[in-house]
């Protein structure tokens, strides 16, 4: 009897002492945090599955509240909680137009001229730190060994003969890929537009052109002929600037290298 | 001396993690990146130094013979110190989100875990089972902290150079890890032919 009592006492005492220097200390050490995050946070699944690229759904949480990221960047959540946290953020409905990866480049096997025969480690990163980064004469081209598929958490960008192509419908528009990248070649543009210029080449008429089949030689064809002046030659390469664009395709039809789609 | 050969031969002979197996899933789960790595190895000495200390103190006084209660209470010892474990973990969490809070985003869902971390309970169960002497109850209890610091430091920075390699597609990620865990224990096992004292 005596050694039920005394360690049911024992056990209360460390407890209730436990419990009030947790309270005191919690008190002291007190974090200011913004309501707004709270209210994100509290719309978020809460699954921290990382799936958005950042730590968890905190991180995601103050990173929305800042604008950093978009209301709809929770592949988890989906639509309902784009839409519940757009409430609390009180942004309009076109900030949530969907946005998906692109590869702006299409140096295939048979397009992409190389400069070199290539045997190392299938990396981008460790090809990209070669002369003329990479085998590709294109110093600007998708290295095509799939450091960018390794980083997609949802599997939605592939190597499809030698150039990372990004499956529309399965991505989520996270920027792991974008991060994973070093060559820059992938960029972040609305879903379901047919027309998109596939080179990133910053390179000049001829050197242009013995890069690659379908590079972008800055000739300036699709600027002069846009209906709605949505297209400019930017660095030597073709960028079109989507706010403007309705998808007509004249670009496409008057590109002479056929590098916009 | 005694004191270094404390020290050396529970951070390096018997490495909690390598040749006690425990606290695996820290070890595991946070050592993708030197950085994280290192606070979590600082974060677990410190959560270990402390609870040590309290749980010797709650062991002498109230739980063994000797006590103030003059009964064998050390049935009590598993409760209560994961009671105390739990408690600094808490404590813990708040200082580093108010101090340093880079760390504590860092470390996430295993800055609480810390307190499931069996290598803390078992330092303290140890300590207050086998040592009688409060200096070298706390220097073993540094000795296997350090040694789980450098384990997890070491293969973080193992992970690091792993990461740009060609692993076949079946070893990725977790079975790699363990691999290398396996091999740092292999080579650890050297340590235990060491003659010091």
């Amino acid at each position: 009897m005596e050694i039920i009592i005394s360690s049911v006492i024992l056990l209360a005492a460390i407890a209730l002492i436990i419990g009030i220097f947790l309270g005191v200390s919690s008190e002291i050490f007190k974090v200011e945090v913004d309501e707004k995050v709270l209210k994100v946070r509290a719309c978020l699944p809460g699954n921290n599955c990382g799936g958005c690229g950042y730590a968890g759904c905190d991180a995601l949480a103050s990173a929305i509240a800042k604008g950093e990221a978009s209301v709809n960047q929770c592949p988890v959540g989906g639509e309902a909680v784009a839409k519940r946290i757009s409430e609390v953020m009180g942004v309009t409905a076109d900030a949530m137009d969907k946005r998906v990866a692109f590869v702006h480049c299409d140096g295939t096997c048979v397009n992409a001229s190389k400069a070199y025969e290539y045997n190392g480690e299938k990396d981008c990163r460790i090809a990209a730190s070669l002369p003329n980064a990479g085998e590709k004469a294109c110093a600007n081209a998708c290295l095509g060994y799939g450091t960018c598929v390794k980083a997609c958490e949802f599997d939605a960008i592939h190597i499809i003969d030698g150039v990372a192509v990004v499956d529309e419908e399965k991505c989520v528009a996270c920027k792991s890929c974008i991060n994973a990248c070093p060559m820059k070649v992938i960029e972040l543009v609305p879903y379901g537009k047919k027309h998109k210029v596939k080179c990133s080449n910053k390179e000049k008429g001829k050197t242009a052109m013995n890069a690659c089949k379908v590079s972008c030689i800055a000739c300036g064809m699709c600027e002069k002929n846009c209906p709605k002046n949505a297209i400019k030659v930017t660095n030597n390469v073709a960028v079109i600037n989507y706010k403007d664009c309705d998808d007509c395709g004249t670009c496409a039809e008057k590109c002479p290298r056929k590098s916009i789609s | 001396m005694e004191y270094i050969v404390i020290i050396v031969s529970a951070a390096l002979i018997s490495n909690v993690v390598l040749s006690r197996f425990l606290g695996i899933c820290a070890f595991v789960g946070v050592s993708n990146k030197v950085e994280t790595a290192k606070g979590m190895g600082l974060a677990v000495i410190f959560v270990i130094l402390i609870a040590t200390a309290v749980t010797f103190g709650i062991n002498t006084l109230f739980l063994e013979k000797t006590g103030i209660f003059n009964i064998d209470l050390t049935y009590l010892q598993t409760i209560a110190f994961i009671l105390v474990i739990a408690c600094l973990v808490q404590f813990l969490e708040m200082f580093l989100k108010r101090f340093i809070p880079s760390l504590y985003k860092a470390l996430g869902i295993y800055l609480p875990l810390i307190t499931t971390n069996c290598a803390v309970l078992g330092v303290a169960l140890t300590v207050a089972q086998d040592y009688s002497d409060f200096a070298k109850g706390m220097t073993y209890a540094f000795g296997t902290s350090l040694g789980f610091c450098i384990s997890i430091v070491l293969l973080a920075s193992i992970r690091e150079k792993l990461e740009d390699n060609d692993i076949p597609e079946s070893f990725k990620g977790k079975p790699i890890v363990l691999i290398m865990a396996c091999l740092m224990a292999i080579a650890f096992t050297g340590f235990s032919n060491l003659n010091i004292g």
